[in-house]
């Protein structure tokens, strides 16, 4: 099925966007990247001394990929750090995207809706095609339409807790009155079933990374999420029947044989 | 000499140094990282101008897997 989607004007045909941390190995996560399909990939930043190469030996990993690169602000707790790094990653990697995470909780690693909108409208002034990394309150998602992003990551669950998507209500709500944003399910999937339920539900796409990594065999695992992506994304075209209280044959009643009127 | 924070450990550099120096001093080469001052960004080409003061904080940041 042709089903091309589009974000800030990008056409993408995968569903799945890729973390690339927490993989046994780069080798792992690169093979894992290729057999998910996905087409952007996620990374990030970190203090470096000169030692350790700079990072270049992931880095040439992930540029080997050649997909579309979404540089996040993680480990940032306030706008303004995580404006710096924005603009640090956009030297560094060539692109106005970023996955824009702004931590108000360190339990929780639950966005700081504040600090998020007040980051999102700076970068967007200066040019980001910027992805937040948000709850799923409609209000908050509404606000950082208002200062210009095109494209909300609410989460299904707190990152790393692969608990699937733990409000099905508000992100229920959120998908019925945002009708033409782009939806991506970021932060909380755990099985490729939550996955089907996402696409099902009519998300656009979901971005992963423990699911994958920290499964028992990645490689198969990325496939295993492909499917699911492709699967729930067919039922949501296909539309889900309305469910029912009471049973109703599937097979046709006229006709049964030994059937007779009750005395 | 002027006392910095580079990478969160302090260093002790020559008075005047700009940005371009103190990295060549530390060793980082090529363009696979990027700079911020207390802070702030500080763009590629803004490095040769850039002088850092006494109690500078210089964070020097390279690409790592993220999710």
């Amino acid at each position: 099925m042709q089903d091309q989607w589009t974000v800030y004007g990008t056409a993408l045909s995968s569903r799945l966007f890729m973390g690339s941390a927490l993989f046994p190995s780069p080798q792992v996560m690169a093979d894992s990247v290729r057999a998910s399909g996905a087409e952007v990939v996620t990374l990030s930043l970190r203090r470096q001394s000169p030692e350790t190469g700079a990072g270049q030996a992931i880095w040439d990993y992930i540029r080997a990929l050649d997909c579309r690169l979404l540089p996040n602000t993680a480990g940032c707790h306030t706008a303004r750090e995580a404006v710096t790094l924005a603009r640090m990653s956009r030297e560094i990697f060539a692109t106005d995207w970023v996955k824009l995470e702004v931590i108000g909780d360190d339990y929780n690693l639950q966005p700081d809706p504040f600090g998020l909108v007040e980051a999102a409208d700076e970068l967007i002034r200066d040019g980001f095609k910027v992805f937040p990394y948000c709850t799923d309150d409609l209000v908050l998602c509404r606000r950082l339409l208002d200062v210009g992003c095109e494209v909300l990551m609410p989460w299904g669950a707190p990152i790393g807790t692969g608990k699937g998507l733990v409000n099905p209500h508000a992100l229920a709500t959120l998908r019925e009155r945002l009708p033409d944003v782009p939806l991506i399910i970021d932060a909380g999937i755990g099985k490729p079933s939550d996955a089907v339920q996402a696409l099902e539900m009519g998300f656009d796409g979901i971005l992963l990374n423990t699911a994958v990594a920290q499964s028992t065999d990645p490689v198969t695992m990325a496939r295993a999420f492909a499917g699911a992506v492709e699967s729930g994304r067919l039922a949501h075209h296909g539309g889900v029947m309305p469910e029912r209280q009471t049973a109703q044959p599937s097979t046709p009643t006229v006709g049964t044989p030994f059937w007779h009127e009750n005395p | 000499m002027i006392k910095l924070s580079i990478n969160g450990e302090v260093r002790r550099l020559e008075e005047g140094m700009t940005v371009a120096d103190a990295l060549g001093h530390l060793g980082f080469e090529g363009e696979g990282f990027a700079v911020a001052v207390n802070g702030e960004f500080v763009p590629r080409a803004a490095y040769p101008e850039h002088r850092l003061q006494d109690g500078d904080q210089l964070d020097v940041v390279a690409p790592v897997q993220g999710g």
